[in-house]
């Protein structure tokens, strides 16, 4: 009980107390809001540092393992390409190594072959020695052979003089000048002794003076005596030349045959004329009387002439058949002998058997 | 008067007109009568026997009027202008073989001395006429035109192609197959003439089928003969690549190197020149010539010849050795270098040196082999001399200058290079000097050689302007010595000792 007591005695200051109290409270009630609102700006504060910080911290971690990520993949990329970039070098120095033991070989084989270059030149000396050879061997031959054609030269020269100065040779009682008495003979003098004399062209050799017969009687030309005939004989056993050569006996006999006169040119050219003649000649013989057999019509006698009717009138002039086209002088060309006959000759026939040539032989 | 006198009065003048031509033909053949014939006015009285009566003494005639026109010009002319050539070329067509030989005797002797005569010729329509007389049965007619066919077209390319026109060519290829020596001679010189003057002249002849006739005829043994075929087959193969090798497809390889070794002289030259003018065209022609032997023939036949007929074959030496470095090579082998150096030396012609300098200059520009080649046979003091000597030709001097340019470019070989340094120019001292410097870093043998046979110190006494490149090339070539050597060479040196002696205070 007590306490009510208590309590009731204090119950006025209630009112006092609670508008003191409310009073200081007022009074304090600024700082305190202030400082309360002090504490939870700074509380707040630091909350929301902490939730910054909290947020930092997480964006750190974020960011770090982002940039890992990125940073690996960035380092497996320079990886694979410094790995490509190796092989690559690799590959490129092995394909130098290659290409430059191809080139060294290519080179030396294809474009500039030192051995065979060499081989080449030595070739090129040996052919120039066996030309070299060759020609002095040429050279040395032809000098040779016309060395050997002046020697022969020479040597028918002195033979050709000796045969002409061959009245020089001495006789017994004369010594000719070559065989002086004083002294050994002079070569020339063997060389006269030697040869045969050189013998001026004889007599048979000249031309032919045959007296030359009249001609002008046909059958004189058909004379054997006027074409040239050899006076030496060949000779009985002489053996056939070697060679596509024919046999002497034809060759001689071609060469110097008779004249033998075709058909036509031995019938006279009167022979058609004679025939007639004779002909005739036998017919009047046989003949009983010579009156010539009349015809009986008289038709063709009276006929008159009709001329041309360009040559009718003379106001034409000169018309157009009758002065150019016509001779002038029909007389000149015509006479009154008539063509005469000649056999027409048969050529073939001419000359079967008698051509030199084998033509067409079949044996 | 009788008959028989009137008729004596005949036969008096035709004897002494027959002795007057006689004589007068026979004076012509000596040169010393023929100005008093000229002066006694023997061509107005020939000219009216050319229309006499009887054969002979036309025959006589002509050929009287034919040994005066070969002696000089101003008779050709005389002959030209006297109204002579229409009558001849008339006579020409009608008249026996000895009138026709002496008609073409008369036009060969004016047409040879001047284009315009030859011209008067062609003008007056005689080559018809020579060309009909071309086909002849007798050779000695045919010869005579075919003489005067080829005189008339040596002088240039539009009587050639007037002669050609007239249908010569055939003629003449046929005549070369006759078998009369001379006939084929003249006919050989006919077409030589004709192909001379150009390309298309050349394919006329060819294509006339002569090449393959010609060529055979290289192995006949009549000198004046091969003379005239080998210069006709160069006239046709000078031209172009293809008559060239149409010439060589006429397998006149090794045949022709037989005519290098002939007696006769000029047979040898006209060889050498057709093998020259088959070589110079391209590379693959010189290696088919090179391939037979030929290089070593040409060689040999210089070594055997003097003069001009040496020239043809020198300068073959220098077309084959230019078309490439094997070429080249192999006249080095075939030693060819020494004989080239003989005739630089010997010969006594500038046109000849020149060549030779040409050749040799040509063989050492490929490679310091080649040049090695050419200054061991001591060629290149020769060329300097020529090239420094004040009565060579400008030629010489420039084809000398050339050659040894050409030579030093690639010249390793030192020892020859060593008396350049002492009388060469200043122009030739650099690429001299320039040598040196390339060689000496690398070989001390070398370098040794040098100081002994005193080159370094020419090199010291050389003056250079500083900068140029004389004097960079010094430099190269002291930086391969130790500094005392190169002090102890330089110009002045015993100066600079003797002023140290004086200099110098005695130890006491």
């Amino acid at each position: 009980m007590a306490t009510l007591v208590s309590l009731q005695s204090r119950l006025p200051l209630i009112d006092c107390q609670y508008y003191y109290r409310n009073r200081t409270v007022d009074g304090y009630r600024k700082k305190e809001y202030k400082a309360a609102v002090k504490i939870q700006s700074w509380f707040r504060g630091c909350r929301v540092r902490a939730y910054i910080r909290y947020l930092n911290k997480m964006m750190t971690v974020i960011q770090k393992w982002w940039r890992g990520y990125l940073g690996r993949k960035h380092y497996r990329q320079m990886v694979k390409t410094a790995y490509l970039t190796m092989k690559m070098n690799f590959y490129n120095e092995m394909a130098v190594r290659i290409q430059k033991r191809w080139r060294g070989f290519k080179i030396r084989k294809y474009c500039f072959n030192y051995y065979y270059l060499k081989e080449y030149l030595r070739a090129i000396s040996d052919t120039n020695q066996a030309i070299r050879e060759a020609l002095e061997e040429f050279a040395e031959m032809r000098g040779r052979e016309k060395k050997k054609a002046d020697l022969e030269k020479e040597e028918k020269r002195k033979q050709n003089q000796a045969r002409k100065t061959h009245y020089l040779l001495s006789t017994k009682q004369i010594p000719g000048i070559y065989n002086s008495p004083f002294r050994d003979p002079d070569p020339m003098e063997f060389e006269i002794r030697k040869v045969r004399a050189f013998q001026m062209p004889s007599a048979a050799h000249q031309i032919q003076q045959t007296d030359y017969e009249d001609l002008s009687t046909w059958l004189a030309c058909t004379s054997k005596r006027s074409f040239p005939r050899s006076d030496i004989l060949p000779p009985i056993n002489r053996k056939q030349c070697q060679g596509p050569f024919r046999d002497i006996a034809e060759v001689l006999q071609q060469r110097y045959k008779p004249l033998q006169p075709t058909l036509r040119v031995a019938t006279s050219i009167n022979s058609e004329k004679d025939a007639r003649e004779e002909l005739r000649r036998e017919e009047w013989n046989n003949r009983v009387h010579d009156n010539v057999f009349l015809p009986f019509s008289s038709f063709s006698k009276n006929e008159k002439y009709v001329p041309m009717v360009q040559t009718s009138t003379k106001y034409n002039g000169i018309s157009y058949a009758q002065k150019q086209f016509q001779e002038e002088e029909p007389t000149k060309w015509m006479s009154n002998k008539t063509f005469q006959t000649v056999f027409p000759p048969f050529v073939l026939f001419d000359k079967y058997g008698k051509v030199y040539s084998r033509a067409g032989e079949i044996a | 008067m009788s008959q028989r006198q009137v008729l004596q009065v005949f036969e008096q003048y035709q004897k002494a007109r027959t002795q007057f031509v006689q004589m007068v033909a026979e004076l012509a053949t000596r040169p010393q009568n023929i100005e008093t014939l000229q002066n006694a006015g023997v061509m107005s009285l020939l000219r009216p026997l050319l229309l006499d009566v009887v054969p002979t003494i036309q025959q006589t005639a002509a050929l009287a009027l034919g040994r005066l026109a070969n002696y000089n010009d101003d008779l050709a002319e005389a002959v030209v202008k006297g109204d002579i050539l229409p009558q001849l070329v008339y006579s020409l067509a009608e008249q026996n073989r000895f009138y026709k030989k002496a008609a073409a005797f008369v036009l060969r002797a004016v047409g040879k001395h001047s284009p315009q005569l030859a011209q008067a010729i062609v003008d007056c329509g005689a080559l018809d006429t020579l060309v009909v007389c071309l086909e002849d049965f007798d050779p000695g007619v045919k010869e005579a035109s075919a003489w005067a066919l080829g005189y008339i077209a040596r002088h240039n390319g539009e009587l050639s192609q007037a002669v050609v026109d007239a249908g010569a060519v055939p003629l003449l290829v046929l005549c070369i197959q006759e078998p009369e020596i001379a006939l084929k001679r003249i006919a050989a010189s006919a077409l030589s003439d004709i192909s001379k003057h150009s390309p298309e002249l050349a394919q006329t002849v060819v294509d006339a089928g002569a090449i393959a006739h010609l060529a055979q005829m290289i192995l006949n043994l009549d000198a004046k003969l091969k003379r005239q075929v080998l210069s006709a087959l160069s006239q046709i193969a000078k031209h172009s690549v293809d008559l060239a090798e149409m010439v060589v497809e006429a397998e006149i390889f090794p045949v022709v190197l037989t005519c290098l070794k002939d007696k006769d002289e000029y047979v040898k030259k006209n060889a050498s020149t057709l093998i020259r003018e088959i070589a110079k065209h391209t590379p693959e022609l010189s290696q088919l010539i090179v391939n037979a032997g030929g290089v070593a023939a040409v060689i040999d036949c210089i070594g055997s010849c003097k003069g001009n007929i040496r020239l043809p074959g020198i300068m073959m030496l220098g077309y084959v050795a230019a078309h490439s470095e094997n070429l080249a090579m192999a006249v080095i082998i075939s030693k060819g270098v020494p004989q080239l150096a003989i005739c630089l030396s010997e010969e006594s012609e500038d046109h000849i040196k020149a060549a030779a300098a040409w050749a040799l200059g040509q063989i050492g520009r490929h490679t310091p082999e080649h040049a090695r080649a050419v200054a061991v046979t001591n060629a290149l003091p020769i060329l300097l001399s020529l090239y420094m000597s004040q009565d060579s030709s400008e030629d010489l001097q420039i084809k000398s200058k050339k050659a040894i340019k050409n030579i030093l470019q690639k010249c390793t070989y030192l020892p020859a290079l060593e008396p350049f340094l002492y009388d060469a120019p200043p122009n030739i001292l650099k690429h001299v000097v320039g040598q040196f410097s390339k060689v000496l870093p690398h070989d001390s043998k070398a370098r040794r050689l040098f100081v002994t046979s005193g080159g370094l110190k020419k090199v010291q006494e050389i003056k250079a302007e500083p900068g140029s490149l004389l004097q960079e090339y010094i430099n190269n070539i002291n930086n391969c010595y130790p500094e005392e050597i190169v002090r102890y060479y330089s110009p002045g040196y015993s100066e600079t000792l003797l002023q140290r002696v004086d200099s110098y205070q005695p130890l006491v």
